[in-house]
């Protein structure tokens, strides 16, 4: 009953996100009409055969933005969890296993990070990099890293005094071989769980900080459209309506996912959330 | 306990130092000279005299160092500094705003836990049937939709639709009527993580001897979960409920701006918007510090309630 439980989830999960990778791939042969073209005479257009969610403020239509609004998402995300995980395990398995002092100053530093609400941070480095692609990235990123650095340390340092450690290191493994072949093992499947769920924050994020404007500017991008369409909420609901309903397919699939994967790893993790936005 | 508490609070030392630093830090992260991004407006860039002048004065062209030594000094006796904007003192807005957040976060905490402890007492006791699958659902779907595009369709069903609501503002210094639908729309997410975080509390101390010793005396059920079960579950739901206030402050930087609620949140947005940097280093260090604080009162009652860990060094 539970193994049934739980291959449903991930299969949820996994036709949420295959789906909204095809279209997002696919989004230049699937859209109706050029994401970009204006036309002044078809503004708020409800959905039609020919436009199927409308249309926007400028007439552009909903359906072709939406799809390629996916892109611009789920490559956000991929660059944040990206740089997330590789500089966020390399500075926490390296912090333990080297311990000491290094330990010590590596982890002030990251409980300093840890000390703010992470929208807080993220919404002043967007903000002062003024709304752009890579600020938003960057911004992310510096929000994110901690919560790899963390646990991969934990887990670092509870395998780093197990037998099998001291007989490679007995046998002349160096420490660099030691943590990529012994060590990183047996550390991916919490790290595994944490990005996926994390990429369902990320996208999120992504999409609340370009909702205020510090975000994608020149691209169709969710939040930016929810944005662009609150002002007709009264008279063209539509248009707010679609890419939100887009943002939950999405980071729904990566959630449910997520929560698959860690009741096969970890049944008892549950405050790995929290740690998010 | 005593000493527990003495090194708790001696290990806020650097963390504190550290969040200063990020803090004042944060506006140099760009490339650029904050003065002239300042000044730059819709025309361009401004006169390079008066660049220079607003330079010297705010202390810009002074070394990075001696700039955050003289900002540490005036924090540490309480001077925020002034906004770039209204020339009001920053501590003062930011205690001013604050209020308001205050009050919507023990709302939304409120509607959190009025949903999360119901919703996730049913789920663990009926573990592995439809009503366990709904809760997973509502769960999941409770932290994956987006709080701006949720506030919105609150706006559009309750407040244009139906009309019983307001769309927004602050009202009558924040009465309830117009605290329901952001403070709905900030717990949700917090209402999705505690409810899963009761059920699975609960289903672990199910798993105990002495519940089933309390089955095995014939005691009645309601009493089993009611008097046995719940008073031990509900340990990591309070601890827990601490630090989601804390995370209340995230939302509220998106949600105080979907309903123009004058919070901290806001706050927030409107100095990033108008480059106020006093105010966004002060935001910055004080919602910072009330993280911390939070967190450390999450420990001290931790320890409080499980005496095992004040003799850890460090929880890793």
């Amino acid at each position: 009953m539970i193994k049934g439980i739980i291959n449903r989830s991930i299969l949820i999960g996994l036709i949420l996100i295959g789906a909204v990778l095809f279209l997002a791939l696919a989004a230049p042969w699937l859209a109706p009409h050029d994401p970009q073209q204006t036309n002044f005479e078809q503004r708020l257009l409800s959905p039609s055969s020919e436009y199927p969610f409308g249309t926007d403020h400028l007439g552009r239509c909903i359906l072709s933005r939406v799809l390629f609004a996916a892109r611009i998402s789920l490559f956000i995300g991929a660059s944040v969890i990206g740089i997330s995980f590789i500089a966020g395990t390399m500075i926490g398995s390296i912090s333990a296993y080297a311990g000491g002092i290094v330990d010590e100053i590596v982890m002030r530093f990251v409980d300093g990070f840890l000390a703010f609400p992470s929208m807080f941070i993220a919404l002043a480095i967007a903000g002062i990099f003024g709304g752009s692609m890579t600020g938003l990235i960057i911004a992310l990123s510096i929000v994110e890293w901690t919560a790899y650095a963390r646990v991969s340390r934990g887990s670092v340092l509870a395998v780093k005094n197990m037998d099998y450690i001291a007989v490679s290191r007995m046998m002349g493994g160096r420490a660099p071989y030691i943590l990529r072949h012994h060590i990183l093992p047996n550390i991916t499947s919490p790290l595994l769980v944490l990005s996926t769920l994390g990429m369902g924050n990320v996208i999120l994020a992504a999409a609340g900080l370009s909702f205020l404007g510090l975000g994608v500017s020149s691209a169709p991008e969710w939040g930016m459209m929810v944005n662009e369409g609150r002002l007709f909420i009264q008279s063209a609901p539509h248009v707010m309506f679609f890419p939100g309903i887009f943002i939950v397919i999405t980071v729904l699939g990566f959630n449910f996912l997520g929560d698959g994967l860690r009741d096969i790893f970890d049944p008892r993790d549950t405050k790995q959330r929290w740690r998010l936005f | 306990m005593f000493a527990y508490l003495i090194r708790r609070v001696l290990f806020l030392v650097p963390t504190l130092l550290l969040v200063s630093i990020i803090s004042f830090s944060i506006i140099h992260i760009a490339p650029g000279d904050p003065a002239e991004l300042l000044l730059t407006g819709p025309d361009g860039v401004a006169d390079p005299q008066v660049v220079e002048e607003f330079r010297n004065e705010m202390g810009f062209d002074q070394p990075f160092y001696v700039q955050y030594g003289t900002w540490l000094m005036q924090v540490l006796s309480g001077d925020l500094g002034y906004s770039y904007m209204t020339d009001q003192p920053v501590s003062k807005a930011i205690l001013h705003n604050f209020g308001a957040t205050f009050k919507l976060a023990v709302a939304s905490m409120l509607f959190t836990l009025l949903i999360a402890i119901p919703g996730g007492i049913i789920a663990a006791l009926a573990k592995d049937t439809w009503k366990d699958d709904l809760s997973r659902f509502f769960s999941l779907f409770g932290v994956s939709i987006p709080n701006f595009w949720q506030g919105y369709l609150m706006i559009l069903v309750f407040a244009l639709f139906l009309d019983i609501l307001p769309v927004g503002g602050y009202g009558d210094g924040g009465d309830l009527y117009h605290m329901i639908l952001p403070a709905l729309t900030l717990g949700t997410s917090s209402a999705a993580v505690l409810m899963r975080l009761m059920r699975s509390s609960l289903l672990d101390v199910l798993d105990h001897d002495y519940i089933l010793s309390a089955r095995a005396r014939g005691l009645p059920e309601y009493i089993v979960i009611g008097k046995h079960a719940l008073k031990n579950a509900f340990i990591p739901v309070i601890t827990m409920m601490g630090l989601s206030f804390g995370y209340l402050l995230n939302g509220s930087v998106i949600i105080e701006t979907v309903f123009a609620w004058p919070g901290i949140g806001n706050l927030m947005v409107s100095s990033i918007y108008s480059r106020d940097y006093p105010m966004i280093q002060g935001t910055l260090l004080f919602v910072a510090g009330i993280f911390v604080l939070i967190n450390l009162l999450v420990d001290i009652s931790y320890a409080y309630l499980d005496p095992r860990l004040r003799y850890d060094k460090r929880n890793n």
